[in-house]
């Protein structure tokens, strides 16, 4: 009210050299406005580069299917017409015969044929292996040329599957991330048991996520309290064994797990020679789930210890006494009063754990053996070895979706503005 | 830029040294892609340095073969390609190729002729030239053990014995891949050598293959990188352990370790070059030097790996810092070779990506 009041006795007032106040006012604002955008523009710029067009282009890729349809152009042109329910005539053979001619020129059908054969195995060498011959190939008619290099372009199958990736966009990639595929009629059918793997891998990742998360805030939480509430001198000397490790190099860290957890290793020398065990029944204590679930917790520890050290450090212990003065037994005062006012640093510190252990692949892939690996080592191979990175781009975007999800529970249940790192 | 942060006069004495040799105006650094560890120190032993000493190039290694595929993929779809000559296995090889992401080559008129005058395509070993690949060595995947694990009158040698957990207990260490695995699995189970791949082709053979591994999962230890074998094994958490012979023969001769190899089924397969696309002038005078006879032969000086040249092979002598006779430990030396794999590249190019899923589910199982 006050703001429209002045803004009209604002109407008929004018600067010194005429302007209108009113314009003066909104360029000095616009003036601002601009400087304050400035001054943030190399954070957003760097948001934008970094962080936002690698998303976009991940969940692009996990959809992307441009190969057939560009590299098999012809091919897929003259099969518009085609019923599905025969072996294409002439026409199609002719065009797929051009095709193959034009990527050996051209040298790129190693691409069409990855493609295809992450669908239907046999696919790349059918491919190339016909592309090759196809030069031979001096006159028409082209189709039983073609079905006398291989007797496979003779199968509907083929066919239906070159039709079916011929779009520009693909939801394989993510059937394939979960663990189901399209049948040779098009349908969505699960994957035979035996190559079964994604679902139960996105499963284990999160609750060997969650566990680690719980194991961290059980030892993190007495550690803190510790560090928060001895006498510096002692407190600085616990915080020194807290950071030490949160500052040597991750892989030391994990192989010296290795070196303590092993059949051989450290830990079951001791067992063996305290009598607890014997010798031929040593425990595996790693290249297993409790490798991976006490490698990572040693390592993520210090991200729950230091949230809640913060928090813990703001507390003021006459809060405590005075609950203990009005007459609360020690865990009673312990649980309605101090154990609230460490919510916030719970919050931050699971938060952190919980996003870095679903996001790490290093240390379960040097511990974790057969059944401690995650879903994350699955992105790196099929990124790094396998090559498919549409698989990949689908696998990693689920895990964006799941983890969004997460955090929307999270923040319904315990919201997000009561998280607080310091 | 270098002359700038040198002392000039240093700087001036450099320049003259070069500008004598008359190699100044041609000096070029080549960016070269291999596997890091014992093997890029053999090659830069072996053609490296005197390639550099030569032409006055500088050469610099880059360890990132493992994922050589990946990167040249990246870096030709980024459409700036750093790497001139990449080191890569022939599978990968086949794949960058069909994807026009390195060079084809004409072997007869790009590579040097044997001494002898026999020309590069008769004279590497048959089969191992391919569209885009110019091989260096034949290495293999071998079974290595802890000779201390068993008494001496009951030391394994055949493949069988891997799968013997009757005579040979304790724990194996394999790559957790299913290439070899399978091969294996099957050959021990009374595959002939020939029939391998047809066997895997089919549904029955691959569940043969995982059956005869499930025999031993329980006692298999899946290890994913190379480094950590010769440690499985010298600590006989395992003891056997899969390898490539090189690294085993390595840990054996230079650290004493007691290691042997069972080259019974041995899957060998070649390593070599190829040249990412639109590099071909600028390493082509390197890539016949580096391939040429002489060299591979002095490369396993270094390494226990094969030359991949037969006309290299007559000239292997022994080891450069034990001086031990290098033509024994050969992947492709008489004894050693007589039940040996050939890696199908072809079958692994169709069937990776499934039998890979159905590995791990397998794993996971």
């Amino acid at each position: 009210m006050t703001e429209n009041s002045m803004s009209k006795a604002g109407q008929g007032l004018t600067t010194a050299n005429g302007v209108p106040l009113k314009v003066s006012l909104m360029r000095t604002n616009r003036r601002n406005q601009i400087r304050a955008f400035l001054l943030v523009a190399p954070l957003l710029v760097f948001l934008v580069v970094a962080f936002i067009m690698p998303i976009l282009d991940m969940l692009q890729r996990s959809v992307d299917n441009p190969e057939v349809g560009t590299q098999l152009s012809r091919t897929v042109a003259a099969l518009e017409d085609w019923d599905g329910e025969s072996i294409p005539d002439e026409p199609v053979f002719d065009a797929l015969t051009q095709d193959l001619l034009a990527g050996a020129e051209a040298r790129n059908l190693g691409q069409v044929a990855s493609r295809l054969n992450y669908e239907s195995s046999g696919m790349r060498s059918l491919i190339m292996k016909t592309s090759r011959r196809a030069g031979r190939i001096e006159s028409g008619p082209y189709k039983a040329a073609i079905l006398d290099i291989d007797e496979d372009w003779g199968e509907l199958e083929t066919w239906r599957l070159i039709e079916r990736e011929s779009d520009p966009y693909t939801l394989s990639y993510y059937l394939a991330a979960l663990d189901m595929k399209y049948d040779s009629n098009g349908e969505i059918v699960s994957q035979p048991e035996y190559l079964k793997i994604y679902q139960q891998l996105f499963v284990r990742t999160f609750w060997m996520s969650i566990a680690i998360t719980g194991l961290c805030l059980l030892l993190g939480y007495p550690i803190a309290f510790l560090l928060a509430n001895t006498p510096l001198r002692y407190s600085n000397l616990l915080m020194i064994l807290v950071l030490l490790p949160f500052w040597t190099s991750l892989l030391v860290r994990t192989t010296t797990w290795i070196a303590i957890l092993q059949q051989q290793g450290v830990l079951n020398d001791i067992f063996v020679g305290l009598g607890i065990i014997a010798d031929d029944s040593r425990l595996s204590m790693i290249y297993n789930k409790t490798g991976t679930l006490v490698a990572m917790t040693h390592i993520l520890l210090p991200f729950m210890i230091l949230p809640l050290y913060s928090v813990m450090k703001t507390i003021p212990p006459y809060y405590m006494r005075a609950a203990r003065s009005l007459g609360a037994q020690p865990f009673l005062a312990f649980r309605r009063v101090y154990f609230p006012l460490t919510i916030p640093g719970i919050g931050a510190g699971s938060i952190l754990v919980f996003i870095l252990a679903i996001g790490y692949y290093i240390t379960p892939a040097l511990v974790g053996g057969q059944d401690g690996i995650f879903i994350t080592n699955f992105i790196a191979f099929h990124m790094q070895t396998s090559l498919n990175w549409g698989l990949a781009a689908a696998i990693a975007s689920i895990l964006l979706f799941v983890v969004i999800a997460f955090y929307l529970v999270y923040n319904r249940l315990i919201g997000v503005d009561n998280v607080k790192l310091g | 830029m270098k002359a700038k942060t040198v002392i000039v006069p240093k700087a001036l004495a450099g320049l003259a040294v070069m500008s004598l040799a008359g190699t100044w105006a041609q000096a070029d650094t080549l960016n070269i892609v291999s596997w890091g560890g014992a093997y890029t120190a053999s090659q830069q032993q072996a053609y490296h340095q005197p390639w550099m000493e030569m032409s006055g190039d500088e050469i610099v290694n880059i360890d990132r073969s493992s994922n050589a595929l990946a990167g040249l993929r990246a870096q030709t779809q980024a459409g700036n390609v750093t790497w001139d000559l990449v080191d890569i296995l022939p599978s990968d090889a086949m794949v960058a190729c069909d994807e026009g992401l390195v060079e084809p080559i004409d072997h007869d008129a790009l590579l040097a002729a044997a001494p002898d005058g026999t020309l590069p395509s008769e004279d590497f070993i048959e089969g191992s030239l391919s569209e885009c690949f110019v091989p260096q060595i034949v290495y293999s995947n071998v079974i290595g053990f802890n000779t201390e694990a068993f008494p001496a009158d009951n030391q394994p040698f055949l493949m069988e014995d891997v799968f013997n957990l009757e005579d040979y207990p304790g724990m194996r260490a394999l790559q957790r891949r299913p290439i070899n695995n399978l091969e294996w699995a099957l050959v021990a189970d009374g595959v002939a050598v020939e029939d391998v791949y047809d066997v895997l082709e089919t549904e029955e053979g691959v569940a043969r293959a995982f059956a005869k591994l499930d025999t031993i999962k329980d006692h298999v230890i899946w290890w994913e990188e190379g480094a950590q074998v010769p440690q499985l094994l010298a600590d006989q958490e395992v003891v056997f352990a899969s390898a490539y012979n090189g690294r085993l023969f390595d840990a054996a001769v230079s650290e004493g370790q007691p290691f042997e190899i069972i080259w019974d089924k041995q899957v060998f397969e070649l390593d070599g070059w190829v040249v990412p696309a639109g590099k071909l002038d600028k390493v082509e005078d390197y890539l016949a030097f580096a391939t040429d006879t002489q060299r591979l032969a002095d490369q396993a000086k270094y390494i226990s790996y094969g030359p991949a040249r037969e006309s290299s092979a007559a000239m292997v002598s022994t080891h450069a810092e034990t001086g031990i006779d290098m033509k024994p430990h050969m992947p492709t030396y008489g004894p050693n070779f007589a039940t040996a794999i050939q890696k199908d590249d072809e079958f692994w190019s169709n069937y990776g990506d499934e039998l890979n899923q159905r590995f791990n589910a397998w794993l996971a199982r």
